[in-house]
């Protein structure tokens, strides 16, 4: 079942004006972008910084609209909905951030962050906080530390179990393990394996790093500039690349191979 | 020549490099790889005299057979302005915003080599034309940023090789680039290496990166080098469980991402994060995270072994047994 489709997703911004009365240049960010994504299925995207990689995420959870095209969520336009319809439909598509040391407040225990999305909800269960711990693998009683106290992989499992807990179908991950070392980027890509297996979670993984997003995704959409240079099935693509673009991508992952 | 023996560099908290040994010839190409908190910035910041006040340093670093180890920062500043230089892994915050990139690069031939201005202006000319950087009588003129970000960091090697250098170290130089600018900057490190007889020291957790670049390479986790050896033979045929551990947790671009029941394939991983210093191991500082760890792991420090000096009492139980 078709749980997230893009369909001809185009994204400009303004650029600041060069002369006092003359038309800011334009820069499209996106242009022309679809692609789906299904339950328990993981659409991988690749690119360079600029290629437009994050403008798909941020559009895709709704943080902005496109100037063309549409994204559906389960059937729904998520761009013509009300604010109140959106908010309803929020805990079904969860995001994770790259940057584990600053998606975390550092003032507020992890069990407050972490029930952050409920509260949004509107509900109140601290049984559910314990289970999303368990679920990344780390223990209830972590709730009481602050984020200083954990290391790298362990705040970006906390990340996680903040966007799982509201029981999303979607998870949205921009460049989850790229601050990680490699030992523990394993770790974490493991972990999102495990999740979408139990919970039949639908994943958007962004990488600048073909290796990691080969690891994990079942479609692959490439990109350069704002423009879709693959997309398919992932095997297809890694085993025979039709654009060089890929193929540089791969020389560039694959060279202790 | 560079050549450290048994450096350790001690912190109140710990050791942050421990019994290090290296020697860096002219023209050599060597690899330092390590994960965060491996010590591979401090082994460079020992080689060019740059270890925070705070620690102890013992062992023994001479520069052509001239001991180094404790010597006065002065001493050192002649090392770094004509012998040795660095460049970063942040380009942009390397660079002085409001000044133009070649007065930036100049400054360093009109202060060390007391070059006039007309002079250091051709050899800035010249070094970005060494560099790859187009057009340099008009890009010398630019403010960094109006530079990309691999123009920056070809940038700032011109600026360590104001001083034509003997080592040049470079810590981290392509984590900020995108993949394929970082394959040209590799690239272009070799070949400067190569032209000018300068010895490369080349540090990174990217082991692609090192792989491309360098001839041998030393492996470093928690402060100690694990490994080393030529590059190919220790990434082909890694000794030690952590260079194993990290090379499997690599995960390869080619390979199926599923299983044939369907189930998507796992990643080998290590388990477990590196501890902070304090928090080490007194014996091996794998200990905790390794898979044939022995009992004597955690207390006794496994003495360096085989042609590879590999630090693991495993390895050293199984060759005589």
């Amino acid at each position: 079942m078709t749980l997230l489709q893009a369909q001809g997703l185009t994204r400009r911004y303004k650029l600041p004006r060069r002369t006092v009365f003359g038309t800011p240049p334009v820069l499209t960010a996106v242009e022309n972008i679809s692609f789906e994504i299904a339950a328990g299925q993981t659409l991988g995207i690749v690119g360079e910084s600029g290629s437009g990689k994050s403008t798909l995420a941020r559009m895709a959870m709704a943080f902005e609209a496109p100037d063309a095209g549409r994204i559906l969520f389960e059937g729904q336009d998520i761009h013509a909905l009300g604010a109140a319809q959106l908010r309803r439909l929020r805990p079904d598509f969860q995001m994770v951030f790259q940057d584990p040391f600053s998606s975390l407040d550092p003032r507020r225990k992890v069990g407050w962050s972490i029930a952050e999305p409920l509260r949004a909800m509107g509900v109140s269960a601290p049984d559910r906080v314990a289970e999303a711990f368990e679920q990344v693998g780390l223990h209830p009683a972590d709730g009481d530390k602050y984020p200083h106290e954990f290391s790298g992989g362990q705040r970006q499992r906390i990340a996680i179990a903040r966007a799982i807990i509201t029981r999303p179908k979607l998870l949205i991950a921009d460049e989850a393990v790229s601050a990680l070392d490699v030992s523990v980027q394993a770790q974490i890509l493991n972990l999102l394996m495990d999740l979408q297996e139990t919970l039949g979670l639908g994943i958007l993984f962004i990488s600048h790093d073909l290796a990691v997003v080969a690891s994990v995704c079942d479609n692959l959409l490439v990109m350069q500039r704002g423009q879709a240079v693959e997309y398919g099935a992932a095997t297809d693509i890694l085993n025979t690349p039709s654009h060089a673009y890929t193929r540089s991508l791969l020389t560039a992952a694959g060279e202790t191979h | 020549m560079f050549e450290m023996h048994e450096m350790t560099v001690r912190f109140s908290i710990g050791d942050a490099l421990r019994d290090a040994s290296l020697r860096i010839a002219p023209g050599d190409r060597l690899g330092i790889v390590g994960e965060s908190g491996s010590g591979k910035s401090m082994l460079a910041a020992c080689l060019m005299g740059m270890v925070p006040q705070s620690a102890t340093l013992s062992g023994r670093l001479t520069i052509d057979g001239t001991d180094m180890t404790h010597a006065a920062e002065d001493l050192w500043q002649t090392i770094r302005a004509r012998r040795a230089a660095m460049i970063f892994q942040e380009p942009m915050s390397a660079l002085n915003p409001l000044r133009r990139v070649g007065d930036t690069v100049a400054e360093p031939m009109r202060v060390h080599l007391g070059l006039g201005k007309a002079q250091a202006r051709a050899r800035v000319q010249a070094l970005f034309e060494e560099v790859g950087i187009p057009d340099p009588s008009a890009r010398l003129r630019m403010f960094p940023h109006e530079l990309s970000g691999g123009q920056r960091q070809r940038v700032l090697i011109a600026l360590a090789l104001a001083c034509d250098p003997e080592l040049l170290i470079a810590d981290e130089p392509t984590t900020a680039l995108d993949a394929n600018v970082a394959l040209k900057i590799t690239d272009l490190l070799v070949h400067l290496s190569q032209s000018r007889n300068m010895a490369l020291v080349f540090i990174s957790h990217d082991l692609a990166a090192v792989a491309r670049a360098t001839t041998e390479i030393a492996v470093m986790y928690g402060g100690d080098i694990v490994e080393r050896g030529p590059t190919a033979a220790v990434l082909g045929t890694p000794a030690h469980p952590y260079t194993q551990g990290l090379l499997a947790a690599r995960p390869d671009p080619r390979a199926m991402p599923r299983e044939a029941d369907g189930s998507r394939r796992r990643l080998p991983t290590i388990p477990g994060s590196v501890p902070p210093l304090q928090a080490m191991a007194k014996g091996c500082r794998f200990t905790g995270r390794c898979a044939v760890e022995r009992s004597e792991c955690a207390s006794v420090k496994p003495v360096p072994t085989g042609p590879r000096h590999t630090t693991c009492h495993a390895l050293l139980h199984e060759e005589t047994p």
